[in-house]
């Protein structure tokens, strides 16, 4: 079912191979991010649209990003301990669910949770608009779309990965100290000073604004996928599908060449 | 062809668009002078629409050449582009209205980006130009409150918000009742008067393309077919213009 859709997504014809249409979604996305770097970020700014976005991306993402690093945590805690047991290593359990958290599954948990809340959404908002003439309305007001529409949204997607990344790693330490202390009971001080302890910049930093990668990714992905919708009701449907299906997997795939990255200059 | 005048807002010369096999406009002439009205009439799928799209640069000819006041629209960068953008106003089938804000919101959109006015300017001019099509009622609510003979309205209100002097009307009355598309045709006639903007109007309402417009035109088969008053294509010779009117007139 996914993949059907993910092949009518391109606006060309079903007759199309698929493998021209794959050459022609990266070639139209290339001129997409061209048009956005050239014209896109030049004064005068749209700082009301940008403070909306922040809101939007961050505030309303914030529950969901705290609830999915919080039910990491209780699911590291759980498993970790077993693991940990039969090797008589318990007392490294704190390390363990502060590094996991912290490297990699925060990061990585954020940005498939977000690609789907906000990207899902800037997707259908924007397809929305094209099927019915909003957008053309914009640009007949003399209003650069990249501008106005685009911009605003990859950067606070930008901004707002990182700081959510941060939310996610926080309510998973915490949840990971509760679901520790519950069958082994612990203070928060000794879990943060035991778990902190051999964390380092190089764990934390990186990692975290990797995450602006992702938000990236997200906000170029959904604003190229609701831009080009067409079809009424069922483009927007198709956008907001593939804006999460295509950010999800190049969050993926970024996140394995990141990972790479970071090692070699952040060992 | 004629040789472009210094009166003619508006001038289209040899246009071709085409999408995909689908040849849609086939070397389309007409001008149009500061202060004129023409009514584009046609069937369905001829190309109407897509002829304002092409002369506000919401899409590209394949060939041919758009001049708004003497200026290239066509090939134009993006900055020349939306210097032309603020002397239209484009007044959409669908309205077009920004559906997550407020009927004053709209209006006041393009007056916020072009427009050095302070907040309680901008409402002002907002008040009055909602006034000037009878929506001053209207101010605070969203576009899914009000009809769609008031979102064609609110439209007119906003492409009037930069004081444009050319306006480009695409099928304002589709979709409304014969009183209300009256009335429309009524509001156009008064801004005419009030503003001397040069005006397209394409449309399928041939009564209100007679109430409103200088001249009319005919598009076949991707051309021009025939330009004149309502009375030069009633009378025409030509078989398909003196049908389409007499059927449109009828109906």
């Amino acid at each position: 079912m996914a993949s059907s859709r993910l092949l009518c997504l391109c606006p060309a014809s079903w007759s199309t191979p698929i493998l021209v249409r794959f050459f022609e979604w990266f070639g139209d996305f290339g001129r997409f991010c061209g048009r956005l770097a050239r014209t896109g970020f030049a004064p005068p700014y749209e700082r009301e649209e940008f403070v909306h976005q922040l809101s939007e991306v961050g505030a309303r993402s914030l529950l969901l990003v705290g609830l999915a690093g919080a039910a990491t945590g209780v699911v590291f805690s759980l498993e970790a301990r077993d693991s940990l047991l039969r090797f008589g290593a318990k007392p490294l359990l704190p390390t363990i669910i502060v590094l996991s958290i912290l490297k990699e599954s925060g990061p990585i948990i954020t940005g498939l949770i977000v690609s789907g809340r906000v990207g899902a959404s800037i997707g259908a908002e924007l397809a929305a608009m094209k099927v019915t003439e909003q957008l053309d309305a914009i640009e007949a007001s003399a209003v650069d779309l990249y501008k106005y529409l685009v911009a605003t949204r990859v950067l606070a997607c930008v901004l707002m990965l990182p700081l959510l990344t941060v939310a996610a790693d926080f309510c998973g330490v915490v949840m990971g100290w509760v679901a520790t202390t519950l069958t082994d009971p612990i203070p928060l001080r000794l879990f943060v000073n035991s778990g902190f302890a051999r964390v380092g910049f190089n764990d934390l930093l990186p990692a975290t604004l990797k995450t602006a990668v992702f938000g990236l990714i997200i906000g170029l992905v959904a604003c190229f996928e609701g831009m080009r919708a067409r079809g009424g009701t069922a483009g927007v449907e198709r956008a907001a599908a593939s804006s999460v299906v295509y950010a999800s997997i190049f969050i993926i795939l970024a996140d394995v060449v990141l990972v790479r990255i970071i090692l070699v200059f952040f060992p | 062809m004629n040789a472009a005048t210094p009166q003619a807002a508006v001038q289209v010369q040899s246009v071709h668009k085409s999408f995909g096999a689908q040849h849609v406009l086939d070397g389309v002439d007409l001008q149009v002078a500061q202060g004129e009205t023409l009514a584009i009439l046609g069937q369905s799928g001829t190309g109407k629409s897509v002829l304002l799209k092409l002369i506000i640069g919401l899409q590209q000819p394949d060939t041919g050449s758009i001049r708004i006041h003497g200026q290239e629209v066509a090939g134009s960068d993006m900055r020349k582009m939306n210097e032309l953008r603020q002397k239209i106003g484009f007044v959409f089938q669908s309205a077009a209205l920004y559906d997550s804000m407020t009927v004053e919101e709209n209006v006041a959109f393009p007056l916020k980006r072009h427009a050095q006015l302070s907040d309680a300017d901008r409402r002002t001019r907002v008040q009055e130009l909602l006034a000037s099509v009878g929506m001053e009622e209207a101010l605070g609510k969203m576009p899914d409150e009000i009809s769609g003979g008031m979102k064609k309205r609110v439209g007119l209100a906003r492409a009037l918000a930069l004081a444009p002097d050319i306006l480009l009307f695409d099928e304002p009355t589709t979709g409304l009742d014969p009183i209300t598309s009256a009335e429309i045709g009524e509001l156009i006639l008064k801004l005419q008067r009030e503003r001397k903007v040069a005006s397209i109007i394409v449309t399928h309402d041939v009564q209100v393309a007679r109430m409103v417009a200088d001249r009319l035109a005919l598009l076949r088969d991707g051309r021009i077919l025939i330009t004149g008053t309502f009375e030069d294509l009633k009378n025409s010779h030509d078989a398909f213009a003196s049908k389409f009117l007499s059927s449109a007139w009828q109906g």
